[in-house]
């Protein structure tokens, strides 16, 4: 029916269970629910979809203040009183002070809309049920005006989470779950060629070998993402490192240059260089 | 098949449901999966798995599945004329693998190989060797068997040849974690204390109220930040050794304070507490926090839940060097009285049935240290243990025989 199958873009490189479930999710038109590490490319994901399907993106991103019903609508009440007062002529009419939220914009699209609703778990623990509904019927009850609002394509809906918050069943049920890994050295390779397509390949090569390098070690707060790695790769460049200051005999022994860039907090950095140090001494 | 795979995964500790089950059915009707069965296993994890905890638990009851299958295929080759296979051959089979085959002694050498190396296979773990499908070192590995949309084999379109749910690449995500904690959630509310901080969100009516009538009338919203648990709680749970028969209860009333208690701190420690502390069992040794740093970044409105049977040797409260496992320069009492004369509010739940204290030296002992507010961990022991801490008490120094 649909031929339109997401493979990923020239920016962004999908695995294969990740093309399974984007398609699985626009074909039957269920809500898909990703998670995963911070920094793989959970929230572009969306953006890449819209661009390849070539469909509207609406973005709701959700706070710790966020509620169900922003994304519907709000009914301005203040303004209202405010207008009474005022003798505004607006005042007669309450669709002046019903202002829509995302989801309803993503309801009236002509086309069918990709929407990304990001980061779902920094919101209450209650808002996934609140949403249940119109998610399952892709439909909602204005009460102000009492008209019913039902969505003339189904989007594709796209949920992100980083885990902060369990979700409830109810919610988990009515969604395709998938969970990006962090990409294994090849993929993070194809990654890195779709971002620096003129990058030399011995650099890349030693990059990617001091990336995965500082990954492994035990005990950091915060590894370093694909994000982190892609901002790295950009200052060597800028900086126009030769790649033979990236290799060593043994890369544990030798921190890296520009590792700001992979390490985020001093923490890190200070257990690093110990690393770096107890190996240079013990490894005489 | 399918349905013996939906209880399959029901056993196997899943909680997949019947809409998840039929979506995955609407999935494979609108061939979303080309009968291959990595597309098969991606398509039923993303319609049935919804945590990747499962994950590890969905590979291990995948697989499991997938060995019938391979029984089937193993039937399946035994009962093809040999002459079907080898036209088969023909097409899959470059020049060169034919001629290994030639040199492992022909078919009936190749499919008892092939047969042998399913078996040998099939009791193999992650990380072991990748028996069929190591590109160019095994006949097997570049031909496609597809009969029943079983593939072996075959060379893996993504470089890795190894089948996806044998890699159990998710294995560290799976927790075994039961989730009966609302009657702990219940006992825990009883130390909830709101209080209105961070944005101001709400409407205040009695503000907009009173403000408005001092403002002529004219309207004066006021608002207030929602009311949220402000109680802090610091978490020590004694790990390993004799709590090992406890573990399962402490896990659930983790789960459920984790899930109660916005401001919530946890360390372990083994046995007693002594000078240095840790967050992450795993690397206990290489990641520990020092007590007096613990005592200096949370203060004194921190309460504070011990966790542990306190069954041990006297000698690891009292001596210096007692620990069983490191050389303490200062006693478990010590350490003690110090955290105790830091956090006036504190608990002990102890998992060990409460008659069987007195005739623990050690329990003893730690009663003493904090002022005999020991309490069972039981429904019953943590709700007098929250009321203990509910209580703005004063702090009593704690009394301590001294010897």
């Amino acid at each position: 029916m649909r031929e339109a199958r997401f493979t990923g873009t020239e920016r962004y490189v999908a695995t294969p269970d990740l093309m399974m479930a984007v398609n699985a999710a626009v074909t039957l038109a269920r809500p898909l629910l990703i998670k995963g590490e911070p920094g793989t490319g959970k929230t572009q994901l969306a953006e890449e979809i819209a661009r390849s399907l070539e469909r509207p993106l609406y973005e709701w991103h959700v706070k710790s203040t966020s509620k169900a019903q922003h994304g519907l609508y709000e009914y301005d009440a203040v303004s209202r009183l405010r207008d009474s007062q005022l003798g505004e002529e607006k005042v007669h009419d309450i669709r002046n002070y019903i202002v829509k939220g995302r989801l309803w914009e993503a309801f009236e699209s002509a086309v069918q809309p990709v929407l990304l609703i990001d980061e779902i778990d920094k919101a209450d623990i209650e808002f996934p049920n609140d949403l249940l509904r119109e998610l399952d019927r892709m439909e909602f009850y204005v009460h102000e005006t009492r008209e019913l609002i039902k969505a003339r394509h189904r989007p594709i809906i796209l949920i992100t989470s980083n885990n902060e918050k369990e979700l409830p069943d109810a919610f988990l049920r009515r969604c395709f779950f998938h969970y990006i890994r962090f990409p294994d050295a090849e993929t993070m390779e194809k990654i890195v060629r779709v971002h620096y397509p003129d990058l030399k390949a011995e650099l890349l090569r030693e990059a990617l070998t001091s990336f995965f390098n500082v990954r492994e070690t035990p005990g950091l707060r915060k590894k370093p993402s694909t994000s982190e790695l892609l901002d790295w790769i950009k200052l060597l460049v800028a900086e126009d490192i030769p790649p033979e200051t990236l290799r060593s005999d043994d890369p544990k022994k030798t921190i890296p240059v520009l590792h700001g860039a992979l390490l985020k907090n001093e923490q890190d950095v200070h257990l690093f260089e110990q690393l770096v140090f107890l190996n240079r001494r013990t490894g005489r | 098949m399918l349905v013996r795979f939906f209880t399959d995964l029901r056993a196997g500790g899943i909680p997949v449901t019947l809409p998840e089950f039929l979506s995955l059915l609407e999935a494979l009707e609108a061939r979303l999966a080309n009968l291959s069965p990595e597309d098969f296993y991606y398509l039923a994890r993303l319609a049935l798995v919804k945590d990747e905890r499962h994950f590890d638990r969905f590979d291990r009851v995948f697989a499991e599945h997938f060995a019938g299958a391979e029984k089937l295929f193993e039937k399946l080759v035994a009962e093809l004329p040999d002459e079907w296979l080898r036209q088969l051959s023909e097409r899959l089979f470059s020049e060169e693998e034919k001629r290994r085959v030639e040199a492992l002694g022909g078919w009936q050498k190749l499919l008892e190989t092939l047969r042998e190396r399913l078996r040998e296979q099939k009791g193999r773990h992650e990380g072991g060797n990748k028996w069929i499908g190591t590109a160019g070192t095994s006949p097997f590995g570049h031909g496609g068997f597809n009969p029943e949309g079983v593939r072996i084999g075959g060379a893996g379109r993504h470089g890795r040849a190894a089948k996806v749910w044998d890699a159990r690449e998710y294995q560290n995500l799976d927790d075994t974690r039961e989730l009966g904690t609302r009657n702990i959630k219940l006992a825990l509310r009883r130390l909830r204390r709101f209080a209105r901080e961070g944005a101001a969100e709400e409407l205040d009516l009695d503000g907009t109220i009173s403000s408005t009538a001092r403002n002529a009338g004219l309207l004066d919203i006021r608002m207030q930040p929602e009311r949220h648990n402000a109680i802090k709680l610091l978490l020590l749970l004694d790990i390993g050794g004799s709590m090992d028969p406890h573990v399962r209860v402490c896990e659930e009333l983790f789960s459920a304070v984790r899930a109660e208690f916005r401001h919530l701190e946890y360390f372990y420690f083994h046995n007693f507490p002594y000078e240095r502390l840790w967050k992450d069992n795993r690397r206990r040794y290489s990641e520990l926090t020092d007590t007096w740093k613990v005592l200096r970044t949370f203060n004194s409105d921190y309460r504070v839940v011990f966790v542990g049977d306190a069954t041990m040797s006297p000698y690891e409260i009292q001596m210096e060097g007692g620990s069983v496992e490191h050389w303490n320069e200062e006693s478990g009492r010590v350490w003690m009285q110090r955290i105790a004369a830091h956090f006036p509010r504190l608990v002990w739940l102890n998992p060990e049935p409460e008659d069987r204290w007195h005739w623990t030296p050690s329990i003893k002992l730690t009663r003493e240290l904090i002022g005999e507010r020991m309490f069972p961990l039981t429904l019953d022991g943590l709700d007098r243990a929250m009321r203990e801490l509910r209580h703005r008490t004063p702090l009593t120094a704690p009394r301590v025989s001294q010897d």
